[in-house]
């Protein structure tokens, strides 16, 4: 759709569900919050406390307003562009300028607006605001969730070591990493999920635009075919094996799931991530073409799950109850299962990736894992350690990049800010 | 290399703002209605009238000096109306042109050097283009810069163009970088002539079907790769010194504004972020670092002539911009030793973490730098 058709001069064209980001910006000017209005009554303008309203429509806005950040429980979209940032400032000051104008910029690219003056319309001589390559598309269910790293943390750096959380641990080496430096860690980061591609990398470029001089991007990666499903009732997308892949994730409307295993609780010990998560990111090779290769007998050996329904070994639907010890003992499933872990549970909003071949001909493809738990300690590392010393899929992947993010609460209103809490 | 982005002065480009036509002067007899007189002498160079009407002017000029002069009318900001040149002692010669509304100098120049002897010329009536007097000294500073680079450089690319002739591979390579840095340092005026920039500043992968490689890059490939001079990089020396005395005798009618130097300084550091911060500038002799300096301290100079507009504009701007070109000089004086010299480390023992560190550093000024113009012309 062209921008002409969205600008708001042909009124038959009203038939799409969300207004498109030039006619919101005609309507609203700065700093209107119309996504909600405009959208034909799709999303609630403010989240409610558990932020649990799956936004259906894929063209509408997800509230960036609430008790937690928008893209955690949020149902997963189809698209990420996930960064991880350096900071490059000293200055404190500086670097809490920039999480404000961050979070203003977030503020209108979820709801569909341009950020700051637009694309287009300004002085000729200047560059606009806004790079311009979201005119005319809808929010597409934009979310951006940011995330502060160990190393901002570090002594020296913004006076943060003593703000810094026991959970925020330095990930432990686990067999079998391969992790690329170049492709790991990062101050901080912003997961930037979308139905629309082009909405993900949008948002992405404009803050990396806004940081620079006080930020510069360590690394990125970009994400499709969600693997992991937030909505236990449609159907479990399938991974770059073949595989139906999160089944028993933890559902975004399960509150009572999310409060024990995501959200972080007043209790636990750095009060200012009260509401917030952790985040783990990995990035996992998988060797395609050696999985390829494996008989069908020995992939659904190595899941405990049979490739065509996805139902445990010994089932016959994929969400009935799989039972564990029908499984080889080195079966993924089995492994990666609460019940073999202590109850350890996290929520995956993982993406596929494919960025091309790598020199030897080979797909470079595999999964993004992100995890968000209320502490890696009891979550994510437990089950990561069973996995890389036992799991019978560690033939067929490698771990090449790995990051850790406190995730802070969400943003309450316009007055707030990312991170206030840990800088105030 | 890259598209032409300031215009040179050229009757096709300038017929909104004038029309300038010289020559004719032996037969006019200097006479005619309207005609301003101008009788310059080796000291003096007195006007007959201060005040003219908008529209066509003559002016009727006598050398009762001694030595061969020129004579011009200029913008406020030196940018060339009209000019005529190689008026010979105790000869006449008739400059005409088209002229709006607004102010002017009439300078002569006696032995054809320097600023001139300068008189004011108001043009009233018509549409006046009005532009603050900060703004045009901003520009006609820039304009002093730019020529005195290309002057600077000239003796220097003779260094280097003689060893190349000679065949002294040293002593080319010890002179390349530096007979380099006058351009560098004003990349986008230099580039606005379209046909000198292919010739002399243009690499291998950027010539067209049929376009023979000349210039420094050439020579370049031809010290550092091939080891050695040929007759053709010999014959090729003083083709390049050659193309550079065309820049040296042009850039002065280079069309310049300020919003054209506010983006001319964040093209500088483009060039950096695209061709220096790669290695792929000095690919062969890898004194990246010196050219980028040189970007750098181009910018910075237009950026410092701009800023005291700039900063009663847009003072949050100006105090980033202050920091970021701070932050990027500090960070390249880690590659040299001695601050007042031009010696940089060789780019290829730059590494890949330190190229990051710098291609950021180069970011975190272009994008503020970006914004310049719209701060000069608030």
């Amino acid at each position: 759709m062209s921008d002409q058709t969205q600008a708001g001069e042909s009124p038959e064209k009203t038939s799409s569900p969300a207004p498109s980001r030039r006619a919101l910006l005609g309507w609203g000017g700065a700093g209107l919050a119309l996504g909600a209005v405009a959208a034909g009554g799709a999303v609630a303008a403010v989240r409610t406390e558990n932020d649990a309203v799956p936004a259906a429509d894929s063209g509408a806005a997800v509230p960036f307003h609430g008790a937690h950040q928008a893209g955690i429980a949020t149902a997963v979209q189809d698209r990420l562009h996930f960064a991880a940032f350096d900071v490059t400032t000293k200055d404190r000051a500086e670097l809490i300028a920039l999480l404000k104008e961050w979070t203003r910029a977030a503020e209108r690219m979820t709801a569909g607006h341009a950020v700051g003056d637009g694309a287009y319309g300004g002085l000729a001589e200047a560059p606009p605001d806004d790079t311009g390559e979201a005119l005319g598309l809808k929010p597409s269910r934009l979310t951006l969730t940011i995330g502060f790293g160990p190393s901002l943390f570090a002594k020296g750096r913004f006076g943060l070591e003593d703000k810094r959380p026991e959970a925020l641990v330095d990930l432990p080496k686990f067999p079998g990493d391969n992790l690329d430096a170049a492709r790991s860690g990062g101050d901080l980061c912003v997961q930037a999920c979308a139905d629309d591609p082009q909405v993900a990398v949008h948002a992405i470029r404009n803050l990396a635009r806004i940081g620079m001089g006080r930020t510069a991007i360590r690394w990125s990666q970009l994400g499709f075919g969600k693997t992991s499903s937030t909505t236990p009732d449609a159907q479990t997308p399938r991974n770059m094996m073949g595989f139906k892949d999160g089944t028993r994730n933890i559902s975004g409307t399960d509150t009572a799931a999310l409060d024990k295993h995501v959200w972080v609780g007043p209790k636990d010990d750095a009060g200012w991530m009260t509401g917030g998560s952790y985040l783990v990111a990995r990035r996992i090779r998988m060797h395609i073409e050696t999985w390829d290769r494996a008989p069908l007998q020995e992939q659904e050996d190595v899941f405990g799950r049979d490739k065509g329904e996805g139902a445990p070994v010994g089932k016959a639907k994929e969400r009935d109850e799989p039972f564990l010890k029908a499984m080889l003992p080195t079966a993924h499933v089995r492994l990666a299962h609460p019940d073999s872990n202590g109850g350890a549970t996290i929520l995956r909003r993982g993406y596929s990736f494919t960025d091309g071949t790598d020199g030897l001909g080979r797909l470079d493809a595999g999964l993004f894992f992100l995890a968000y738990q209320r502490d890696v300690r009891k979550a994510f590392i437990p089950l990561q350690r069973r996995l890389a010393a036992h799991d019978a899929l560690n033939e067929y992947i490698q771990h090449v990049g790995s990051a850790h993010f406190a995730v802070p609460p969400g943003v309450r209103d316009k007055g707030d800010w990312w991170g206030r809490a840990l800088f105030s | 290399m890259r598209a032409v982005r300031f215009s040179v002065v050229t009757a096709a480009a300038t017929v909104a703002a004038l029309t300038a036509v010289t020559g004719c002067a032996q037969k006019s007899d200097g006479k005619g209605d309207g005609a301003l007189q101008v009788v310059a002498k080796d000291d003096s160079c007195e006007v007959s009238k201060k005040k003219l009407p908008a529209g066509h002017i003559e002016l009727a000029v006598q050398n009762k000096g001694s030595k061969v002069t020129e004579v011009y009318v200029l913008f406020p900001d030196d940018r060339i109306v009209a000019e005529r040149e190689n008026i010979g002692p105790g000869t006449k010669a008739t400059i005409t042109a088209e002229i709006k509304a607004g102010s002017y100098e009439v300078a002569c120049k006696p032995g054809m050097k320097g600023h001139g002897i300068r008189q004011k010329l108001e043009v009233t009536g018509g549409n006046a283009a009005k532009r603050s007097p900060e703004m045009d000294k901003a520009v006609a500073d820039y304009r002093t810069y730019v020529q005195a680079q290309a002057d600077e450089t000239l003796p220097k690319a003779k260094k280097f163009t003689d060893a190349v002739a000679a065949g002294d591979i040293e002593a080319a390579k010890k002179i390349y970088a530096d007979s380099r840095l006058g351009w560098e340092r004003t990349e986008p005026v230099a580039e606005s002539f379209g046909d000198i920039d292919p010739k002399v500043d243009i690499r291998e992968d950027g010539l067209e079907d049929g376009q023979k490689w000349t210039g420094w890059h050439r020579l370049e490939k031809a010290l550092w790769q091939d080891k050695k001079l040929g007759a053709e990089e010999k014959a090729l020396a003083p083709v390049l010194y050659k193309d550079l005395l065309d820049w040296q005798k042009r850039v002065g009618t280079a069309d310049i504004t300020p919003t054209s130097m506010a983006n001319g300084a964040k093209e500088l550091l483009d060039e950096v972020a695209t061709g220096k911060v790669t290695g792929e500038e000095e690919r062969y002799s890898h004194t990246d670092l010196i050219d980028f300096k040189g970007n750098v301290e181009g910018a910075e100079k237009s950026y410092e002539l701009l800023k005291p507009i700039a900063s009663k504009n847009d003072a949050a701007l100006t105090a980033t911009l202050d920091k970021r070109f701070a932050e990027l000089n500090t960070l390249l004086d880690k590659y040299r030793k001695d601050k007042s010299s031009y010696e940089f480390t060789s780019y290829e023992k730059v590494g890949k973490a330190d190229r990051k560190e710098l291609s950021d550093a180069v970011n975190a000024l272009a994008e503020p730098l970006s914004r310049l113009a719209a701060a000069v012309t608030k």
